[in-house]
């Protein structure tokens, strides 16, 4: 051990405060018990719930299979924490080290964890969001709210925004036999993270469940009746779409609201921080003392051009939690990155979607086994004459080997032969993804300052 | 004369304890000693790898030269069964296997194993029951071999009667996936082709019998099933109803037998499995891990000229996977060749990976668990009368051909 034995005094009797007590806060704190950490150790979470899985909120408990409060998630050890929970964090003082509490409380830490994630981002327009019938689907009272009111029997729910959470809500509507519409403004569900050839597939996958699916349409007003009840959508076609249920699924928003003035580097798009999730501040140095994990994190990935990535992947949390917390507890020589290659999975319509990599960085596809009208494949995304992604249906046990050869930058096409290649497979084409060079985010951080001791960097929250 | 070291392995002399033999292996991770030979894989990463890898081909017909096929097909003569679906490539292979899921497991089937339990209890009971004489049981005889055998039966809706019937086709079918460089291939192959041909021509007289008065077993479903990939040609469901009652068939036997003997070999953790019985599943994990009963995949070739290790291997090669050297591969598992049921993190390849991986996995995890539990539980005192046992000959099927015991007298 190096230094003063300040890294000693830490894992003895320092503080370490987390904030966000969902899977990445969770596991972190697991993981720091893990690690020896035998100090002071705080959890703060908004919710009043234990630490719940988000997966089965948009499946089995919307099927009436599970319920929504009954997903809370497994303990795999004793963690000794003094749980906040209930109550928002809705401020950092990092000069003076520690965490203000919607409550007025202050707690002080040696280190700080940032697990708050995402939430639902929701209808803009906030008196139509306030009608009775429209749901967002983030938390286990959303999940719980929104299976109640599918109980009860709509005559027809509306998903506004056809991502995996909208398309897998509509799957859900479909198996338990409600009329559904989705409107989606892209040209064909999970066209963003997938591209167009396999949003095409996905786009028949719910027309063929039954779906009503509306593409490159946005909903422009939602209407209610006079006791406050939603009735009806009017699309940016001129069409209107009578319905008493509407599931708003356009995204979610970082939960780095009560970040802002502290200094740290945290905007719309995550917290920045180093490969090690050692968090950045708004000058671009690292901090030594506050670590990000989970959806809230933006880490740069060494495979992937050292681009900021922030992942809402059930497995990357789970990684970064345990590298935050080993992290923090470790001399800069002991410290790990965070270098898992991205995956998720989905299920919806019938089929198990499971996706490596970054698809969305690609512009052309490639089905290497299997075929599009089958709805079983794998098909490779490429960048730059590289292997950069790959998707399957139905066809997860072969994507250990796509892992592969992303993670070792293997050519694009694949030039081999497979089992299963068929003559539709020969030929890349295009991946057609949504324009890139269209800004979503405008700027967030000004300068100001002539002299270099004046010089200065400012928040500024885009609109 | 030194025996080149695939000779080594496949030679009977060392069937007890081949481990040794695989540490060696494992020097050289891509194993060729030239000619048609086999490429052989021993190592855990490079096997995982490989069962995921879509250049990797199951279809023997895709092999270069038949004489690096440790296992060559008859002629396909009149009356032939066609390779079960063990044999095939996707899109072929994902049909049938689909297909066979059904009336199997989940989605379609998901309380079919865990439903079998409380029968799956009553046989244990019965064979335990059974024994006799405590002083001195062969317990393959007894109980490892009767067990899955009629559990098996069950599911498919064979009668339980006709076991010595097709016990010796099975017989001559396991045998002929033994690579043994010493018989003469031409001889096995027509031996193993006969013996299809007349398990075949039984399992269609008892096919057209489900067909016709279908009952709550496999076959009936498989028989009479109109799923979204519509109904199975007879000549492949005869293929797949032979793959299971082969495959249902010759390998739990060694699972449990391998599990009782390397149990008696660490008394105190069959003590702990005495008084734990939640020790049982993670014990036959391990135990999948240690004492694998399918110690190689030996019918696998390359679509491709393919890299590993810095090994270029040339496409219609033939590829050995020996997943009973990867289990013990030190990269992977800390201190390999101690038998551990605690040990965290187990992903063990014995029971494959990728989409060939054991089809029947939850019904051979639960009779092992169930027949083990058992066994710690009501048999006192028990101990082994021959160390090492005497071993079938197969490479491939690894297991012992009886377990001499004896014990101070069975439990209530």
């Amino acid at each position: 051990m190096r230094g003063d034995g300040a890294l000693e005094r830490l894992g003895r009797e320092g503080r370490i405060v987390v904030v966000g007590a969902s899977l990445a806060g969770l596991r972190a704190a697991e993981a720091l018990r893990d690690e020896g950490f035998a100090g002071s150790l705080t959890v703060i979470g908004d919710e009043p719930h234990e630490p719940y899985d988000r997966p089965p909120l948009s499946k089995q408990v919307l099927l009436g299979r599970a319920s929504a409060g009954r997903t809370a998630l497994p303990r795999l050890r004793a963690v000794d924490a003094t749980w906040r929970l209930g109550v928002a964090a809705s401020g950092l003082d990092m000069a003076a080290g520690l965490v203000r509490l919607a409550d007025g409380d202050e707690v002080p830490y040696d280190r700080l964890l940032i697990a708050t994630g995402v939430r639902a981002r929701p209808w803009p327009q906030e008196a139509e969001a306030e009608l009775d019938g429209v749901f967002v689907l983030r938390t286990s009272d959303d999940s719980a709210a929104l299976a109640r009111r599918l109980d009860a029997g709509p005559e027809r729910v509306l998903v506004i925004g056809a991502g995996f959470t909208g398309s897998e809500i509509a799957s859900a509507c479909r198996e338990r036999g409600l009329p559904v519409t989705v409107a989606e403004r892209g040209a064909a569900p999970l066209v963003g993270a997938l591209g167009g050839v396999v949003g095409a597939v996905a786009a028949d996958m719910q027309r063929e469940g039954g779906v009503d699916l509306r593409c490159g349409v946005m909903v422009t007003a939602l209407e209610g009746d006079a006791s406050g009840r939603v009735r009806a959508a009017r699309l940016s076609d001129g069409s209107t779409v009578e319905t008493d249920v509407v599931v708003v699924s356009l995204g979610a928003t970082r939960n780095t609201e009560w970040l802002a003035g502290s200094g740290l580097g945290a905007g719309p798009r995550g917290i920045a921080c180093d490969a090690g999730c050692r968090a950045f501040d708004i000058r671009g140095i690292v901090t030594d003392d506050i670590y990000a994990a989970g959806d809230v994190a933006r880490c740069p990935h060494p495979l992937f051009g050292y681009q900021f990535l922030a992942l809402e992947h059930w497995g990357n949390a789970v990684a970064q939690a345990r590298i935050a917390a080993h992290n923090m507890l470790s001399e800069s020589a002991e410290r790990v990155p965070h270098m898992e290659v991205p995956s998720f999975w989905s299920a919806q319509f019938g089929v198990n979607i499971k996706s490596v990599g970054v698809p969305s960085m690609a512009t052309e596809i490639l089905i290497t086994q299997g075929s599009l009208e089958s709805r079983r494949f794998v098909g490779v995304y490429g960048y730059q004459g590289r292997v950069i992604g790959a998707v399957s249906f139905d066809h997860g046990r072969w994507l250990p080997f796509y892992q592969e050869l992303i993670e070792t930058t293997a050519p694009f096409p694949p030039p081999f032969a497979t089992v299963d290649r068929r003559p539709g497979g020969q030929r890349p084409v295009d991946a057609d993804f949504p324009d890139p060079s269209v800004p979503t985010h405008g700027p967030t951080v000004t300068l100001s300052g002539y002299s270099p001791a004046d010089r200065r960097t400012t928040f500024t929250p885009a609109h | 004369m030194t025996q080149s070291l695939l000779h080594q392995i496949l030679d009977y002399a060392n069937r007890a304890d081949p481990y040794p033999l695989y540490e060696e292996l494992r020097r050289t991770p891509v194993h060729h000693e030239g000619g048609d030979g086999p490429y052989v894989i021993s190592t855990y990463y490079e096997i995982r790898s490989l069962l995921h890898d879509p250049r990797i081909s199951s279809d023997a017909r895709n092999l270069a030269s038949q004489a690096g096929d440790p296992l060559p097909e008859a002629p396909q003569g009149e009356g032939a069964l066609p390779p079960g679906f063990l044999k095939l490539d996707p899109p072929e292979h994902d049909r049938l296997r689909r297909m066979t899921n059904r009336p199997f497991g989940p989605p379609h089937s998901p309380r079919r194993v865990d439903g079998m339990r409380p029968e799956l209890h009553d046989i244990v009971t019965g064979l335990i029951d059974g024994i006799g004489d405590p002083g001195r049981i062969d317990l393959v005889e007894q109980f490892s071999y009767p067990f899955p055998v009629t559990v098996i039966c069950r599911l498919l809706g064979v009668p339980r009667e006709d076991e010595a019937r097709f016990h010796v086709w099975a017989d001559t079918l396991a045998a002929s996936l033994d690579p043994d460089p010493d018989a003469d291939s031409a001889e096995r192959g027509k031996g193993a082709h006969d013996a299809r041909m007349q398990l075949g021509m039984y399992l269609a007289g008892l096919i057209e019998e489900r067909r016709k008065n279908p009952g709550d077993d496999m076959l009936s479903q498989l028989a009479t099933a109109e799923g979204e990939d519509g109904p199975m040609t007879t000549m492949e469901l005869l293929s797949t109803a032979a793959l299971l009652l082969i495959a249902g068939h010759e390998t739990t036997v060694n699972l449990i037998t391998n599990g009782m003997l390397t149990l008696l070999r660490h008394p105190d953790v069959l003590e702990r499995l005495r008084t734990e019985p939640r020790l049982a599943a993670p014990l036959v994990e391990e135990l999948l891990r240690f004492e694998p009963p399918v110690q190689l995949v030996p019918q696998r070739t390359t679509l491709a000229d393919i890299e590993v290790r810095g090994v270029t291997i040339p496409k219609g090669a033939a590829l050995w996977l020996v997943l009973a050297s990867g289990n013990r591969d030190p990269k992977r598992f800390t201190d390999p060749d101690r038998f551990d049921p605690d040990r965290p993190d187990i992903q063990h390849l014995g029971l494959g990976s990728g989409i060939h991986s054991c089809f029947g996995a939850p019904l051979a995890r639960l009779e092992t668990q169930l027949a083990l539990s058992e066994l710690a539980r009501r048999l006192e005192n028990p101990r082994l009368l021959q160390d090492p046992p005497p071993y079938r000959q197969n490479a491939v099927l690894r297991g012992p051909r009886e377990l001499q015991i004896a014990c101070d007298g069975i439990r209530p």
